[in-house]
């Protein structure tokens, strides 16, 4: 050590200012960055957008398959079948990759209407109706197979196509993107 | 070396004026026309001027079509469409363009395999060599960008397919994914930033590529023997032996280069991209570009949403450890027989890993798949690291110049002005 410098363990005076003026930097960039990464998350008209959509079910023809988006995100309204609601619920659902009774995938007294997002929950594809080993979902992309409560039943994907927040406003509409209120 | 004057004296009177403010024409002369090069390079040696002729060329109609392009999701579409009808020279430009991102990777893959041919990410060049891995990671974060831009059904599910790869991470992967979208969905926010990075990135690819260059002009050129440059007759000035190859390779390489713009300029892209992007129907075959597709058999390979993810990555970031998962003492391959055969066999597996990952995901492409991806790691984790102990390498030449001449005894038979000696003309 230089001669200069007798008590070079002790912290000085000055060792504190450049911490403190250090500290004091890195607090301020991180403050500076957070705006623009915040700036990166869905916009106010995004958000504003994703209010809850109503949607007429009469039209839907039993064993038909629609397509509505709500937040810009693919939603398939699978009016099924009394075939398609038996062989969604004759399983066991221990044996599925992310177990879940079809009757929990439903309204209560609504077997037959079905609501689920749109997008393979591998890599966001959108699956095909009416295909695949269990006459549900089969995706083009990677493989995977879902049933017709749109349970994972095979490939990469890890979990069933999600519920989407929905009630049913009478017996013939439905509100995507907000729940009853009971 | 000692015989390559690196010293620039600059003749004018304006020469030395500017000279001793800004010393720039002394750093050309001493990096591109006094640089001592090795007398054995092959043309593989001249890839290097390619890619950056690649890189300039892409940025000159890169620029030239984001005059031209509008970056939103209703417009995208159109916008492209009426660059190659309405104008002037629009097709040619955007032909060069999404042609030249091809070529581009044509000549890295080649520049990369020459390196782990010849051992040039040995000691002392890693990281010379990291530099080269993080460049190639920036081109394939731009030319993904970049293909999303036209904004047909291939750019929309590919930006859609490839965003959600982060929806794997653990915990945050949605939030982080929203981020990436700007929304709850691959939209019109989407698409902007991506314009914007895509017109971002190729600068920061500018900025690497002159630390690569700085970092090649540290140790010199590996070459095909792998054995430095012992003395200046091992070497050749850099102008004109080197700059004139160089500058022959590229205009052999405008001439591929133009035979897919003028013959085939869609031969390479999807033909489900000129269909409008559309977010309720998938295309039937979704599949990345060609020079993305071995990475792509590797994620479908791994039947594990995360573990896919992981494993693609790792395929390229495991790269980074090669000069020190490589134990053998020799650089180049020419003098190692054994690995001369693992070396072709890996390249004969990724070429194949490329192939499945056009096919769809069933039946035997899987497995042929899963097969090929642990061959792939294990070259890297088990036959680079073991073949070094086990391997009897071929005697190496005393010189660059012993392995170019033979040994030394005069010059009958040989060319004209081959056995001079190499000179600065400087």
């Amino acid at each position: 050590m230089a001669e200069t410098t007798t008590h070079v363990a002790e912290p000085t005076r000055r060792d504190f200012l450049y911490i403190a003026t250090g500290a004091a930097a890195a607090v301020g960039g991180a403050t500076l960055v957070w705006p623009f990464i915040q700036s990166l998350a869905p916009d106010a008209a995004t958000v504003a957008a994703g209010a809850p959509v109503e949607v007429d079910l009469a039209p839907i023809a039993e064993g038909q398959i629609v397509k509505v988006f709500w937040r810009g995100k693919l939603i398939f309204i699978r009016h099924r079948t009394a075939d398609e609601i038996k062989s969604a619920q004759d399983v066991n659902v221990a044996s599925l990759r992310d177990p879940q009774p079809d009757a929990a995938r439903v309204k209560e007294g609504k077997p037959e209407w079905l609501v689920v997002y749109g997008n393979c929950t591998h890599l966001g594809c959108v699956p095909l109706g009416q295909q695949g080993e269990y006459n549900g979902w089969f995706c083009p992309c990677h493989g995977s197979v879902f049933d017709t409560s749109g349970r994972v039943r095979g490939g990469p994907a890890p979990i069933n196509l999600p519920i989407p927040p929905y009630s049913f406003a009478s017996d013939t509409k439905i509100i995507i993107g907000q729940e009853a209120t009971a | 070396m000692s015989e390559h004057p690196t010293t620039y004296v600059p003749k004018s009177a304006f020469g030395k004026w500017f000279e001793s403010r800004l010393p720039l024409a002394g750093l050309i002369h001493s990096s591109f026309i006094a640089f001592p090069v090795p007398r054995n390079l092959t043309y593989f040696w001249t890839f290097g001027a390619i890619l950056v002729f690649m890189l300039v060329s892409q940025i000159v109609t890169g620029v030239f079509l984001a005059m031209y392009y509008t970056p939103n999701a209703a417009m995208a579409f159109q916008s492209v469409e009426h660059i190659m009808r309405d104008v002037n020279y629009g097709w040619l430009i955007r032909y060069l363009h999404a042609n030249g991102a091809s070529m581009f990777f044509v000549a890295v893959y080649i520049h990369i395999f020459r390196n782990f041919y010849y051992g040039s990410y040995k000691a002392p060049r890693e990281v010379l060599y990291i530099l080269g891995v993080i460049i190639f990671l920036l081109m394939m974060a731009t030319a993904f960008m970049g293909y999303v831009l036209p904004w047909g059904q291939m750019s929309f599910w590919g930006a859609t397919v490839i965003t959600n790869l982060f929806s794997a991470i653990p915990v945050v992967g949605d939030t982080i994914v929203s981020y990436l979208w700007g929304g709850y969905s691959v939209g019109n926010p989407t698409l902007n930033r991506f314009f914007s990075l895509h017109y971002l990135l190729p600068f920061m690819i500018v900025g690497v590529v002159a630390l690569h260059i700085w970092a090649l002009h540290v140790p010199g050129q590996n070459n095909p023997t792998g054995i430095p440059i012992k003395s200046g007759k091992d070497a050749v000035p850099f102008t004109p032996y080197a700059t004139i190859k160089d500058i022959f390779a590229v205009v052999v390489f405008m001439l591929f280069f133009a035979y897919w713009v003028f013959y085939m300029p869609n031969y390479l892209g999807h033909a489900d991209n000129y269909i409008p992007a559309n977010p309720a129907v998938t295309p039937a075959h979704i599949v990345p570009e060609w020079y993305f597709l071995p990475f792509y058999a590797i994620l479908r390979a791994i039947p594990d949403k995360l573990g896919g993810v992981i494993a693609m990555v790792s395929a390229i970031v495991i790269w980074c450890f090669m000069p020190w998962l490589d134990t053998s003492k020799v650089r180049s391959t020419a003098y190692r027989p054994l690995y001369k055969q693992f070396f072709w066999l890996f390249v004969a597996v990724c070429v194949l890993l490329g192939w499945l990952g056009s096919r769809p995901a069933e039946g035997w492409y899987v497995i042929a798949s899963q097969i090929c991806t642990v061959y792939y790691f294990a070259h890297f984790l088990i036959v680079l690291p073991v073949l070094g102990f086990v391997e009897r390498p071929l005697p190496l030449p005393n010189s660059i110049l012993e392995s170019v001449m033979g040994v030394q005894k005069g010059g009958a038979g040989m060319p004209a002005g081959a056995n001079a000696e190499p000179h600065s003309k400087g």
